[in-house]
């Protein structure tokens, strides 16, 4: 499980890998911030190599979105597969994240 | 909730069943530590596939739900107190997934803590997600107490 951060022009990517769940979310949740605290205003996670999310990984996008939206900022996600869809359908959690299908769409998006 | 008490029979079948077995129990302790979610999801999981479930069921519903009720009983029931244990106890058949999670706390009433998450005055709620995920995604979810707070959970197979 790892979170790795790159820049592509001013929108800063994070991409998970393996898991985000209550055993890593606030590594994730730190590091946004981290980013976020050094001026970053548009964010894409993208979960193509992310299997799993549980509620508290889902609470913590939820805090996130919050916190880079109140620092006038959007955070976006991308690459969802089919049993992560549902978990975001089954929580309506699609109707509060631009949820995009590929990584390349989420970022023409901003 | 309603209760039939504890599970009979989860120490009579083996983990995982072989090609020509039909049913599947266990019983464990796990320690109050959320890195030991993962294995015993696994296991459960493994179970359901040997009996040929649907692979959406134990990818989705299986995982999902017992990974927020083992969350729970180790944050929430056990306080993450290493000297706590959470026993947990499955029994698998052709027909339904029964899986049992016994932690050290005092115990909480499902109708009270479920929220409805997708409210508009919930959704931006960071918490409140996983027993609501685990009714969404279980057939049925009960709460009594035996020797420790316990949640069942069953899972009928729809293929």
């Amino acid at each position: 499980m790892s979170f790795t951060i790159e820049k592509q022009g001013d929108i800063v990517v994070v991409d998970v890998e393996g898991q985000l769940i209550v055993g890593n979310r606030q590594e994730l949740k730190q590091k946004v911030l981290d980013e976020l605290d050094r001026g970053g205003k548009k964010f894409l996670i993208d979960f193509s190599q992310t299997g799993y999310i549980d509620s508290s990984g889902l609470g913590v996008l939820v805090s996130l979105s919050k916190k880079i939206r109140e620092q006038g900022g959007e955070l976006r996600l991308a690459n969802l597969n089919d049993d992560l869809k549902t978990l975001f359908e089954l929580t309506k959690l699609d109707t509060l994240f631009q949820i995009a299908d590929t990584r390349d769409r989420a970022l023409e998006s901003f | 909730m309603e209760s039939n008490g504890p599970m009979p029979g989860a120490d009579r079948h083996p983990p995982v069943p072989g090609p020509h077995q039909t049913r599947a129990a266990v019983e464990l302790e796990m320690p109050s530590d959320v890195r030991c979610i993962d294995a015993v999801v696994d296991l459960v999981m493994r179970q359901c596939q040997a009996l040929r479930y649907p692979p959406r069921a134990c990818a989705l519903n299986v995982r999902v739900a017992l990974t927020e009720a083992l969350s729970n009983a180790i944050l929430r029931g056990n306080d993450e107190n290493p000297e706590k244990r959470v026993c947990v106890r499955t029994e698998v058949t052709p027909e339904r997934l029964v899986v049992e999670v016994v932690d050290e706390g005092a115990g909480f009433d499902i109708c009270e803590c479920l929220v409805d998450p997708t409210r508009p005055e919930n959704i931006y709620r960071e918490e409140g997600r996983g027993l609501f995920l685990m009714a969404a995604l279980m057939d049925r979810v009960e709460r009594y107490t035996d020797h420790g707070n316990v949640v069942r959970m069953t899972l009928r197979r729809h293929d």
